[in-house]
């Protein structure tokens, strides 16, 4: 092994050391004596967006609203709060923006329903498109074409008679 | 030629819907306080620790209640427009410190300039700052007369926006 190999191993184990340990040192906080409990706030803090952090859930994110709100939704899951109490108490305060899964409601329809009419839609226009190109393959002659094909056709009978 | 024009209207269409997605800032999540009461909360005065602060405050007059920290660097660049409009007494403007020290608050306000607050909340654990929904400190929510939040504005408060947004809105509100 040359050294830059041996250096960037050094390194990526260095990296991948603290990335173990902040990522235990997440977990850590929070002890349940319950596995459903344990399995909730699992379930609830990857569901949960953090607002700082957009694209981060409550679990992954490290900035301090994140880590107010696990302590908060560990202390819900601990008095037994039910999932709606949960889901309201972060609705009522921070909007649907904190759920991942966006409730259907009017204003949410095209979020939910677009897809499936775009797609509808989309099948309309193939289906339309296939349907089209058969029909011109067994399209009807008009008169004078027809004239000409049995012209061509008589043609060739005579030519070949000779 | 609708063949043609069709698809071209699509792409218009979807070339202005992103066009406008482009525009707008995804850290502004809209509030869901808007037009409802404020949010109930009972907090020590940073000045006065052994006198209340609670939501009954804001009734009677229009307000603004800026949420601000000594380690929120925006909130520096914010505070001379503060200072600004409490000379002017262009509104009440109450405080509210979030997740701060007292000591911290009271040196910060010192060495930028004053203290722009008719009254500053003391939130030390940032409970109350969870009950109103802050996620990014400087915020600033504007208050009517019977005590509900009618806007909110994230981000440091500035002339334009002051202007353009805030003085319209108080004037509405007083008018009501």
């Amino acid at each position: 092994m040359n050294s830059p190999t041996v250096s960037r191993t050094i390194l990526a184990s260095i990296l991948l050391f603290f990335f173990i340990l902040s990522a235990q040192a997440t977990i850590a906080v929070f002890k349940f004596d319950d596995p459903d409990k344990e399995a909730r706030f699992k379930q609830f803090s990857e569901e949960l967006r953090c607002l700082v952090c957009q694209n981060q859930s409550l679990a992954d994110s490290n900035a301090e609203l994140a880590m107010d709100l696990r302590n908060e939704l560990y202390k819900m899951i601990q008095n037994d709060a039910t999932d709606d109490e949960i889901v309201s108490f972060m609705v009522d305060r921070y909007g649907d923006f904190v759920l991942y899964k966006p409730p259907v409601k009017p204003t949410t329809w095209i979020l939910w329903f677009g897809p499936f009419i775009l797609t509808a839609i989309g099948l309309i226009i193939l289906l339309r498109m296939i349907r089209n190109t058969g029909k011109q393959s067994n399209a009807k002659l008009s008169a004078e074409e027809q004239k000409r094909l049995d012209d061509l056709l008589k043609n060739e009978k005579e030519d070949s008679r000779l | 030629m609708a063949r043609f024009l069709i698809p071209l209207a699509l792409f218009i269409a979807l070339a202005i819907f992103l066009g406008i997605g482009l525009t707008r800032d995804p850290k502004l999540v809209p509030s869901p306080l808007i037009d409802k009461p404020s949010p109930a909360f009972e907090l020590s005065r940073l000045y006065e620790p052994e006198q209340k602060f609670s939501e009954k405050e804001f009734l009677g007059k229009v307000s603004i209640f800026n949420v601000w920290a000594s380690w929120c660097a925006a909130c520096r660049q914010e505070h001379p427009f503060l200072m600004t409009l409490a000379k002017e007494n262009a509104v009440t403007i109450y405080g509210l410190n979030y997740k701060d020290t007292r000591e911290d608050a009271k040196r910060w306000l010192m060495q930028y300039g004053g203290n722009p607050y008719k009254a500053i909340a003391y939130d030390d654990t940032g409970r109350a700052g969870m009950d109103w929904g802050v996620y990014g400190v400087p915020e600033t929510f504007l208050i009517d007369k019977k005590g509900i939040v009618r806007y909110k504005h994230v981000g440091p408060l500035h002339p334009q926006v002051w202007q353009e947004q805030i003085l319209p809105f108080i004037q509405k509100l007083r008018a009501e």
